[in-house]
């Protein structure tokens, strides 16, 4: 029987459309009386994801520095524009399902079925998968459920519905925000399948139970109803009715609208169901893929977001590829010029292509890796070459993405510096230190470096000296983390050498590296969450930590009172393994925390092979113990410490702290962030909480690993050396880092309008004065760009340091790090 | 202590003001007390004495504009204000000695009052500035206002629901208590932190004075031994607690105006009066240079 088609695309979204839009192409060319493709969308029109962006939002083209490939065009611009011009393609005749849900895929290579929703099925020879990562909302699961004028799954803004009778379904954040905005203009049922709201964060806890409590607004909850069936209305604009299970019976309420917020599905489950494999447990891996985009059913093709390629113009790339691909034309994929450009100052003549396979079969832990991962890491990464001081002047000076030269004997990195990427060498010599002023160790062609860093968030330890002819690969920690997620052997890898590097960092152990290995495979890593307690004062400890990543309190005679405070490559719990067994304080994690716990075998193997290293240790130790008994002794200062400790000061590097013994509450150190930030303040001084007389407003904390970085489309967060984290022009505005920021110093903000100077607003009373108003109203232009992320970047680059601080009469504001805050509230 | 505008630098500016001010006695002393030129604002040393005093009053009035150049890297504003507080005060002795008290109706006194006012007032300000941060600070117990003012707006919400189980009676003087509630007002009030709110009792007339809840906190009280019933008797203690709150919670709100509202206060006079200075400074200026 003749299959349907060649290519089966499944999704609509920019990866989807390309896929078709290069599939028409083929077509034309053949003269093709039939399509041989058809593109599978589940909504009812093309590209979901984008079509819920919000209305005139700026889509952005990034990255840059990548050429779009692509019969369906793309260029930055307003999502109307965008969408417009894609449904002008379409409009062309690309050959579109909607409302095609694709519930199944079975088969293999020149047979694929795929199952559709509605029940019918689709034959094709190939099939690409580009669903996108946002998932589909959960449905009702009765009839008339599908998504319509009556039954909503989103709500874009609570203002478009007044005078309604609204009824909401689901009892998460998203559900009660939404009935909580709506019942400001509508009258609200919110309809809850269990007995309490457990589910939603305490403050929409209270709001709900506060809303349903206040008579003067028309708010109603059903408590242990599920939805039984749903009435759609006769015409546009008439009421329809949703009918429900209660305890007490069927009730049925007419309504307006439906608007159902029950969560998403995302597509793991239903990718996995293909046969597809997905290689870690963890929630952001992506499914391996070849060259060609072919995941491990052959004939299945995996590409965009859902292929771990989280913008636009990368999704529309690899659609226009993997045709190409599929009808055997193995053409360069758009990014070679740039893999050329990288690789054109190394010392030789060689097809880019050649020297990616060299260099992944230069480097062990790289060796097994899918090449198409590893093409991705060498265009995420620099290519550094080392060169004597005198050829170093003649070096070409190459584009922002050539090949950097510098100078032999030089260190790559100093200690103290801010930094996390990731140094594989492939070629030469790098001296390292693994501690400040500690022993120098060799890396050899083929390791890495620059993992402690890239684990921990905390500034390098020890610096790196590169010798000459050396060829270093340098990569981002985000595209590290993104590795190290979804390949377990490079995370192995990575691990292993970490925890050598940290023993030998932490004991100095005379012992070969086959020893060593030995100690550290019995070493265990611990994970802890914020609060999560390492050892408990008074119990017998038989084990002590090496902090790898986050901060541990250690505190005596009640949690609050925290006496110090430990930091990673440091020990936690070493007296019980040196001295008494008996644990003198409670250690607790301040913020997520990992440690590698020893035990006393590995402990004493390690120090009785270089004993003369036990005095040094024992003398850091006293040392603890001297300063965590004269914290003891002043339990205000060991409680200030423990509040600070839990605002999650634990991860902060440079953080905003306000003395409210001499606050005068004058708001100029906001005036000052706003009037040298663009007018837009990234502090909110009276919001935060206090304790005696330290206030922690809310403002960025610079954490040690931000937050906010943890998925950046655009990769629009940095981190500078000096340690600031701040926010480039390429933010696309998605409000990701918002929303993962726990502190809430991130807020997407259209652009203010320019102020006047001082003086014409002295003199001539032009414009609003320095620092007022707070509110603005946006122009047409900034709104027009759009809202992007705004945040604190701790003045960096200005004369003189941050303004909050410069700008404040009292000296109240103050600007530390974790290790100042014993100088802060002992001093009181 | 923590570093304040006072102890800045450890005390610098203190330092530097108290040498200007011996600088000045000297500068006065070596004028002799002849009969013909008697120490006053005529002699080298009277030039002297006047020139640093007018430059000291510009550079004082310079703060404004240093506070408000919020990229400038001229110094910290802390140090400006530490600056500004000790040579402010040293001004009042540079002065004095400039014109050897000599006093008249004329714009030279009145140069010489305003600049006094304007000293005084910093002097006010700064014990302001000293004293009331730690008081508004453990008035306002670690929470902001906003939180306060949250908990307010539940407590009356709670206090409508237990009241609607009371009799008609009682439930109208709660909810008039809720309702003639007064926080703020003017400048005035704000700062005299009176308590202006009323509460319309049983059988008309007009409504009386409730500050600090007291009328309802003591009406409440009256009548629990009174109540017949077990529920009565729940609801009339259960608004005698929320009432109670309430007191607690309107009392510290009224203070926080207050004492917010004294930490701005004095600005309103310091500024104002210096731009009266400057211009009496001026007029002080041109007439001594036209005019002798
Ligand atoms: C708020 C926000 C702002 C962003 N801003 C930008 C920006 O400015 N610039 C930029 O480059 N990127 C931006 N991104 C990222 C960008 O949206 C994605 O990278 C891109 O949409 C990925 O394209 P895709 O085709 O892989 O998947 P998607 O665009 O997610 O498309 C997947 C499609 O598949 C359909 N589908 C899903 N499951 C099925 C199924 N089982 N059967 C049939 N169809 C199915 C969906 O309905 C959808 O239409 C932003 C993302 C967000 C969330
Ligand atoms: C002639 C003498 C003085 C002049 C002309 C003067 C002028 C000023 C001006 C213009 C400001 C800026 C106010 C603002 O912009 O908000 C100011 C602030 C201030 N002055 Fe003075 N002042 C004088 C003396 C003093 C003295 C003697 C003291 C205290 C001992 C003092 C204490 C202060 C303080 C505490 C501030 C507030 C600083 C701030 O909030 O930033 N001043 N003064």
């Amino acid at each position: 029987m003749p299959l349907d088609y060649r290519i089966a695309i499944v999704g609509a979204g920019p990866a989807g459309l390309s896929v078709a839009g290069r599939a028409a192409i083929y077509d034309a060319e053949t003269g093709a009386s039939t399509p041989s493709y058809v593109l599978l969308e589940g909504h009812t029109t093309f590209a979901k994801t984008i079509q819920k962006y919000q209305k005139g939002k700026h889509v952005m083209d990034e990255p840059g520095f990548l050429q779009l490939r692509s019969e369906v065009p793309f260029a930055a611009g307003k999502r109307e524009e965008i969408l417009g011009a894609w449904d002008n393609s379409i409009g062309g005749g690309l050959n579109v399902r909607y409302n095609a849900e694709v519930v199944g895929i079975e088969g293999e290579k020149g047979n694929f079925t795929l199952r559709l929703a509605s029940g019918d099925s689709v034959t094709a020879e190939n099939v690409v998968l580009s669903i996108g990562t946002q998932g589909n909302p959960r449905t009702l699961g009765v009839d008339g459920d599908a998504e319509s004028d009556f039954v909503l799954y989103t709500l874009d803004d609570p203002e478009d519905f007044k005078g309604e009778t609204i009824v909401v379904v689901g009892a998460g954040d998203a559900a009660i925000e939404n009935a909580i905005a709506l019942s400001d203009f509508n009258t609200v049922y919110i309809i809850n399948r269990r007995g309490e709201f457990s589910r939603a964060k305490d403050g929409n806890l209270n709001a709900v139970l506060a809303a349903i409590n206040d008579r003067d607004r028309a708010f109603h909850c059903r408590y242990e109803s599920s939805v039984a069936a749903v009435e759609l209305p006769d015409a546009p604009g008439e009421t329809g009715a949703i009918v429900l299970n209660t305890p007490g019976g069927e009730e049925r309420l007419e309504c307006h609208r439906i608007i159902a917020r029950l969560g998403t599905v995302p597509p793991r489950r239903f990718v996995e169901s293909c046969g597809i494999e997905i290689g870690s447990a963890s929630a952001d891996a992506v499914p391996d893929v070849d060259r060609h985009y072919q995941s491990n059913v052959p004939g299945l093709y995996v590409i965009g977001a859902l292929g771990g390629y989280p913008l636009i113009k990368q999704a529309m790339n690899q659609g226009y590829d993997v045709v190409e691909f599929i009808h055997g034309k193995d053409t360069r994929p758009a990014d070679y010029p740039l893999l050329q450009d990288q690789f054109s100052g190394l010392p030789y003549v060689m097809d880019a292509e050649d020297i990616l396979e060299l260099y992944q079969q230069r480097v062990p832990m790289f060796k097994r890796m899918n090449p198409l991962a590893f093409r991705e890491l060498i265009i995420e990464s620099r290519i550094t070459v080392s060169l004597p001081a005198e050829e170093l002047a003649r070096a070409p000076q190459g584009g922002e993405r050539s090949t950097v030269f510098v100078a032999a004997g030089e260190p790559v990195y100093r200690n103290g510096e801010f930094s996390t990427t990731f140094f594989t060498l492939v070629e030469g010599e790098v001296r390292l230190q693994l501690e400040q002023d500690g022993p120098w160790h060799q890396i050899k062609p083929g390791q890495f470096f620059g993992e402690m860093s890239l684990l921990s968030g905390r500034p390098r330890q020890g610096d790196a000296i590169v010798e000459r002819d050396s060829i270093l690969i340098e990569t981002p920690r985000r595209v590290m983390v993104k590795l190290m997620n979804s390949n377990e052997e490079v995370r192995q890898g990575i691990d292993r050498v970490f925890i050598m590097r940290a023993l030998q960092a932490a004991f100095r152990p005379a012992m070969s590296l086959e020893e060593l290995a030995l100690v550290a495979d019995q070493v265990q890593t611990c994970q802890f969450a914020a609060g999560e307690v390492l050892f408990t004062e008074g119990e017998t400890g038989d084990c002590l930590h090496l902090i790898r990543s986050g901060t541990v309190v250690l505190s005596q005679g009640g949690t609050e009172l925290v006496v110090a405070q430990l930091h990673s490559g440091e020990l936690a719990g070493q007296m019980a393994l040196m001295g008494a067994p008996l644990r003198r304080n409670t250690a607790t994690a301040a913020v997520r925390t990992e440690t590698l716990r020893l035990g006393r075998e590995q402990f004493l193997a390690l120090v009785n092979s270089e004993p003369e290293h036990i005095s040094t240790l024992q003398g850091e130790l006293s040392q603890l113990l001297q300063y965590t008994n004269s914290m003891a002794s002043q339990p205000e200062a060991a409680r200030s410490i423990g509040f600070l400790m839990e605002q999650g000061m634990g991860e902060a590097t440079n953080a905003l702290v306000i003395d409210t013994s001499l606050c005068v509450g004058c708001d100029n150190c906001e005036r000052a962030c706003a009037e040298t930030h663009d007018g837009i303040s990234r502090l909110d001084r009276e919001s935060g909480a206090s304790l005696a007389s330290l206030h922690v407003p809310v403002s960025c904390r610079h954490c040690e690993l931000p937050h906010c970085m943890k998925d950046c489309p655009p990769d629009a967060i940095r981190r500078a050396a000096s340690g600031e984290v701040f926010i480039t022009e390429s933010c696309i505005g998605c409000g990701n880092c918002e929303t993962n920021c726990p502190y809430d110093a991130i807020k997407l903000s259209y652009s203010a309008p320019p102020k006047p100077g001082l003086w014409s607003w002295l003199l001539f009373g032009r414009g609003s004065g320095p620092g007022e108003p707070a509110g603005f109203t946006p122009t047409a232009e900034s709104k027009d760009v759009g809202k992007k992320a705004v945040k604190c970047d701790a003045c960096m680059g200005r004369p003189g340091g941050p303004a909050c601080v410069r700008a404040c009469p009292t000296g109240a504001a103050i600007r530390m790090g974790p290790d100042q805050f014993v100088e802060l509230v002992e001093a009181r | 202590m923590r570093t304040g505008m006072l102890n800045w630098r450890n005390y610098r500016y203190g330092k530097w003001a108290l040498l200007l001010g011996l600088f000045s006695i000297a500068l006065y002393v070596s004028q002799g007390a002849s009969p013909a030129q008697p120490p006053n604002g005529g002699t080298w040393q009277g030039y002297v004495l006047g020139t640093i005093g007018a430059l000291l009053i510009l550079w004082l009035s310079v703060l404004g504009v240093r506070k408000r150049s919020y990229s400038s890297s001229a110094g910290t504003v802390q140090g400006w204000t530490s600056a500004h507080i000790y040579l402010g005060s040293v001004l009042l002795a540079v002065a004095t000695l400039h014109c050897a008290a000599q006093f008249g109706w004329n714009v030279h006194t009145l140069a010489y009052v305003l600049m006094c006012l304007v000293i005084f007032s910093g002097f006010y300000g700064l014990y302001v500035y000293v004293h009331l941060p730690d008081r508004v600070a453990s008035n306002i117990v670690d929470r902001d206002r906003a939180a306060w003012l949250e908990e307010l707006g539940k407590l009356d919400q709670r206090i409508r629901d237990v009241a609607a189980g009371s009799d008609a009676q009682l439930q109208g003087m709660v909810l008039s208590a809720l309702e003639l509630t007064r926080l703020g007002g003017n400048l005035f009030q704000q700062l005299r932190a009176n308590d202006r709110s009323l509460v319309q009792e049983p059988g008309g007339g007009k409504p009386v004075s409730n500050a600090e809840q007291s009328v309802l906190i003591e009406t409440l009280s009256r009548r629990i031994p009174d109540a017949r019933k077990q529920s009565e008797a729940e609801t009339l203690s259960e608004l005698l607690s929320l009432f109670g709150r309430r007191q607690v919670i309107l009392h510290l709100l009224r203070r926080d105006i207050r004492l917010k509202g004294l930490l701005k206060l004095w600005l309103y006079f310091h500024v104002p009066l210096t731009f009266a200075l400057l211009a009496a400074l001026l007029v002080h200026i041109l007439s001594v240079f036209i005019y002798w």
